[in-house]
């Protein structure tokens, strides 16, 4: 049984509005998935559905055996799956970093002891150890994003769900995330990566194509930012490294093989 | 603005600085209770009171001016009621043939300006010793008794600290939207006050929405981390009393048996004479 499975998921907020349409997918442990779309696909919808914060309409989402929509494991799934939002000013719910990261444990009556613990685990795991007593107000956007993620990760979750959590952050914000998103996956956490940023899909081992409340492709980030018309019909674009290829083989520039990331676009042209 | 500290805490490493929350709260609660138990007619129970309130801002190494400074607030409310006193009182004889001012009326004024010159520089300490967050951890725990009749204490004191905690966020917040309008134009400095007032309608109408937004998407996060009330809940911090309170409290009951021994001296000797 897989991890984390959805089954014919539909959702809407409005009647006769869905938001999902039959959405189906199945994460195995230790997944890496990017969902990529565009505005108003129901990207963020499907990240609520996953943590139990809205209940689907119709059909099932079931983690680690328990279904959303039985009331009684409402706690055991947002303690599986833990969910960072798009801006990390609205997540944080103390002034000190220490206290903010303990509102999970806290809230699911961890030990004291334990607590400390599970505060030093998950600064470590985002490096932000050195900020124990801290006031988020005086971080970057990256150290408080990375604040966010470790409230989360301090609830112990086999899933963590990043829900745009880079889209108000700066570059190197950006950077600090993927950095962290690499090691969480080392440690074997599934991570479900909610964006509209490319080169950050292109890090997943599989992308889902959500597309005007239906995943329209599935597949290896080189299968789907091969399918061009699959882009084009959900109104994404390709990573920079492929946009930046196809406009030199436009103008006659031989660029061997396929290119999705900066390292390919180096190989394809430094031969 | 970012860094804009609210309230008034003035950071520094100090005997009082380190004491447990709780305890200066309680003690300045008993030196509020001291300030009034002082008599009428007793300078010499102000003058104990004062010399709590200078020992304390000493030991906390908070600069003597800053202390002074917290009257500055209230200042206009002291010489008002000091200035009623003076002239609507009418015991005592007057000072002139005829003139409406009396001696007791200007030793009353004395009285009010002492006390509540006392009752503020005392609780400033309070603050300024005290971060925000100490003080709401402080109050939560001197209110959990009232959780055996039902009060929310757990959400009034979370309420507390996330207004605390969203302080500096909205103040960003309203700065951008000032920045904003005067992009597009907006007048904040020039006109009348009402003018100016009417200027702010459209800083503060998006401040309101964007406050609901984020207390919408901030109920979203913590329903995320599990939330759910105070039932099971357990305290990640520890609050615990040390010799610095024991040293505050012995203090503090010196303070009031002297200020109450006074008073009786006074009456002796006013029985005396």
């Amino acid at each position: 049984m897989a991890l984390l499975e959805v089954q014919n998921v539909s959702y809407s907020y409005e009647k006769n509005k869905p938001v999902l349409k039959n959405v189906s997918f199945r994460v195995e442990e230790g997944e890496h998935v990017a969902v990529i779309g565009h505005n108003g696909s129901g990207k963020s919808t499907l990240a609520k559905l996953l943590n139990a914060l809205l209940i689907p309409a119709s059909g099932t989402v079931t983690v680690d055996g328990f279904s959303s929509a039985d009331k009684k494991s409402l706690f055991e799934i947002r303690k599986r799956v833990g969910l960072v939002f798009q801006n990390p000013d609205n997540q944080l719910v103390a002034s000190i970093v220490e206290d903010d990261v303990a509102f999970g444990p806290e809230n699911i009556g961890v030990k004291r002891e334990e607590i400390k613990e599970r505060i030093d685990f998950a600064l470590s795991a985002v490096g932000m150890q050195d900020f124990l007593k801290a006031s988020p107000m005086r971080l970057s956007g990256g150290q408080k994003q990375r604040i966010a993620i470790a409230g989360v990760l301090a609830l112990k979750p086999k899933i963590l769900v990043l829900d745009e959590s880079t889209a108000m952050l700066d570059p190197a914000g950006r950077a600090e995330i993927a950095e962290v998103v690499k090691t969480l996956k080392k440690d074997g956490v599934t991570v479900i990566s909610v964006t509209h940023y490319m080169d950050e899909a292109m890090t997943a081992d599989r992308i889902f194509v959500l597309s005007k409340g239906e995943i329209i492709k599935t597949g290896s980030p080189k299968e789907v930012f091969s399918d061009r018309e699959t882009l084009k019909a959900a109104e994404l674009c390709v990573p920079l490294a492929t946009s930046i290829a196809d406009k030199l083989k436009e103008n006659g520039v031989d660029v061997r093989g396929d290119v999705f990331t900066a390292e390919d676009l180096g190989a394809a042209l430094c031969v | 603005m970012r860094d804009v500290s609210f309230g008034s805490y003035y950071p520094a490493k100090s005997f009082v600085h380190n004491m447990d929350a709780r305890a200066k709260i309680l003690i300045s609660i008993a030196f509020i209770v001291a300030v009034f138990l002082v008599r009428s007619f007793h300078f010499l129970g102000f003058a104990a009171c004062a010399f709590f309130v200078v020992l304390s801002a000493v030991t906390a190494r908070i600069p003597f001016f800053k202390v002074i400074k917290s009257i500055r607030t209230i200042l206009f409310f002291i010489v008002l009621s000091a200035v009623l006193q003076v002239l609507f009182n009418k015991n005592g004889t007057p000072l002139w043939e005829g003139g409406f001012i009396t001696d007791i009326g200007l030793i009353n004024a004395g009285f009010i300006v002492a006390r509540i010159t006392l009752v503020v520089t005392g609780a400033s300490l309070l603050t300024f010793t005290t971060t925000p967050v100490e003080l709401a951890d402080g109050i939560e725990s001197l209110l959990t008794p009232l959780k055996l009749i039902k009060l929310p204490v757990h959400e009034f004191a979370l309420i507390m600290s996330i207004a605390l905690r969203f302080i500096p966020t909205l103040i960003d917040e309203t700065d951008r939207i000032i920045k904003a309008q005067k992009a597009r134009g907006a007048d904040f400095e020039s006109g009348n006050i009402f003018k100016r007032l009417k200027a702010l309608i459209p800083v503060l109408i998006p401040l309101l929405i964007s406050s609901f937004r984020r207390a919408d998407e901030l109920a979203d996060a913590m329903d995320a981390r599990c939330y759910a009330g105070s039932k099971n809940r357990t305290k990640y911090k520890k609050m615990k009393l040390s010799y610095r309170d024991i040293i505050g409290f012995i203090v503090i009951a010196g303070l009031i048996t002297g200020v109450v021994f006074l008073n009786k001296f006074y009456i002796v000797l006013a029985v005396g004479v």
